[in-house]
């Protein structure tokens, strides 16, 4: 069963000093590295801050593209970790190891589809 | 015959056979259908070729294929490939003879931390004990209609989010099994809710019973398990003699209580051994030290006091506090008592009802009287706002 960890997170990108910074992403990199261990892992990925993301939407039938991320709120969401496990509370287990749970929320979302080589298939 | 058999059946099979087909999938609701599907066939052919030696054998292979028709045909209708898990019979293996116990998995599943605790209960007493959203809606004072819906988006939720039929182990049982007392014990409380109609309560207070005593049974050596099964047996003793009307504790006559529910509480309370005691061991305590009245005729108070300070310390609730107060002016007098009640609990109704008794002891009738009408306009419960309002008359009418 595919869940998807949705990190969120306030952006301090630029408020946070070089050793801060580097202390994440070592945390980063040993959670990573134990849901691969675990044979957990199937994606993870740590987005850009959300004043270069770019918004599209369609209003009365007319596509406005607008700078800035979908909803300008205090907390976005800054990474996606995708994992396979058995049940929920196996999801739960890793999203509270999550190293942003210290300043941030992780949302534990179930899959319902997803693609293998273009192909959808149902999630379970 | 077959009617009176497929109640008992009813009773002590549903929630095992619910929690045993809802297992593998996750899907309650299902399970919930085909049960119900088995005892409307069993009503029916019982009746004709009598009752089977083992009933609840036969209503799980009926309920078991129920299932799978239902699965065959929605396998039918989507041209996606069949569900591995579907394919296969998950309870292929079961032995009708020898039904496992998986009751315990669903109360955890009904309790679980992803599960909104508002619906935790609701959901309890559907799934492991069979009642309907109707009843459940009057016992929780809501639109049936809006309890269907919460129980049926609960339900989507285990099976969608697939929240695991297991119990937690050890490391994560301190975590988890609080949330299944609680709501045991939100069953409980429904029953001397603040509520106008006080009918359907009264056989709660019986079903919070079966629940708590289950969980303890099942777990067999978790002391706050058998502290809330005491504590609520222990409470239900009393539940007869307050029937008609409202009779504070102190005023009760002990020989009203029934014996029996003493001693199996006391039974309970002895199960959960001597440890460090949690909130409903302390809770059972004080319960345990009432009912004893009844054996020595006195109310030990100093106990009393000593375990509400300890409830205090371990529950530091509104309520705890007041009930501490009102121990101590049993120990100190009243005045000790009104100054050991909490200062911010204006809208709290024991506050008011506590408040008032310690006024009228201490002779300041027109201050009593008041406190004992703020109390009264506080409750919505008809027997106690009825014992509340003749107080408050008798201070008036020197």
């Amino acid at each position: 069963m595919r869940y998807t960890l949705l990190l969120h997170y306030p952006e301090m990108a630029g408020e946070l000093d070089e050793a801060a910074m580097q202390e994440g992403q070592r945390a980063f990199a040993a959670y990573t590295a134990a849901l691969q261990g675990a044979g957990a892992l199937i994606a993870a990925e740590v987005l850009q801050p959300s004043t270069s993301s770019t918004t599209l939407r369609q209003v009365d039938g007319e596509l406005r593209i607008q700078d800035g991320p979908f909803a300008d709120t205090k907390e976005q969401l800054g990474g996606t970790v995708v994992i396979d496990v058995p049940d929920l509370d196996a999801a739960l287990d890793w999203a509270r190891q999550a190293p942003n749970i210290a300043w941030g929320a992780v949302e534990v979302r179930p899959g319902a589809v997803y693609t293998v080589e273009g192909e959808w298939r149902p999630n379970a | 015959m077959a009617r009176a058999a497929a109640e008992l059946a009813a009773r002590a099979s549903y929630g095992r056979l619910v929690a045993l087909l809802a297992a593998p999938t996750g899907d309650l609701q299902l399970a919930e259908d085909a049960v119900s599907a088995a005892f409307e066939q069993a009503l029916l052919t019982w009746s004709e070729v009598g009752v089977p030696d083992n009933p609840e054998g036969w209503l799980l292979t009926v309920a078991r294929n129920r299932q799978r028709d239902v699965w065959k045909s929605a396998a039918q209708r989507t041209s996606a490939p069949l569900d591995e898990r579907l394919s296969a019979d998950p309870l292929r293996d079961v032995d009708p003879l020898a039904i496992g116990d998986k009751r315990l998995e669903l109360l955890f599943v009904c309790a679980h931390p992803a599960i909104d605790p508002g619906i935790r209960t609701p959901l309890m007493l559907q799934t492991v004990l069979g009642f309907d959203a109707a009843e459940i809606a009057a016992a929780f004072d809501v639109p049936s209609q809006t309890m269907a819906q919460r129980l049926v988006r609960a339900k989507r939720r285990i099976r969608e989010a697939r929240i695991p039929f297991v119990v937690p182990d050890r490391r994560a049982m301190p975590e988890r099994l609080p949330p299944v007392l609680e709501a045991i014990y939100g069953c409980y409380s429904l029953s001397f809710a603040d509520r106008r109609d006080a009918a359907a309560p009264e056989s709660l207070a019986g079903e919070a019973q079966y629940l708590a005593v289950t969980l303890a049974a099942l777990l067999d050596d978790e002391p706050e398990a058998w502290s809330l099964a005491a504590l609520i047996t222990l409470s239900l003793s009393r539940a007869q003699a307050q029937r008609t009307h409202y009779v504070p504790l102190d005023e009760q006559d002990p020989s009203s209580w029934d014996a029996a529910l003493i001693e199996e509480g006391e039974r309970y309370l002895r199960r959960a051994g001597g440890g460090v005691p949690g909130r409903f061991q302390l809770e059972a305590a004080i319960q345990a030290v009432h009912a004893a009245r009844r054996k020595t005729g006195v109310t030990d108070w100093p106990a009393l006091r000593t375990l509400h300070e300890a409830l205090l310390r371990v529950a530091p609730t509104l309520g705890a506090q007041v009930a501490l107060a009102a121990a101590i002016a049993r120990s100190d007098g009243p005045d000790a008592g009104l100054a050991a009640l909490p200062v911010d609990a204006q809208r709290f109704q024991p506050y008011w009802a506590v408040r008032a008794a310690l006024l009228a002891e201490t002779g300041r009738a027109a201050e009593a009287s008041a406190a004992f009408d703020r109390a009264a306009a506080l409750t919505k419960h008809v027997t106690v706002r009825a014992h509340l309002e003749a107080r408050a008359r008798a201070l008036r009418t020197p």
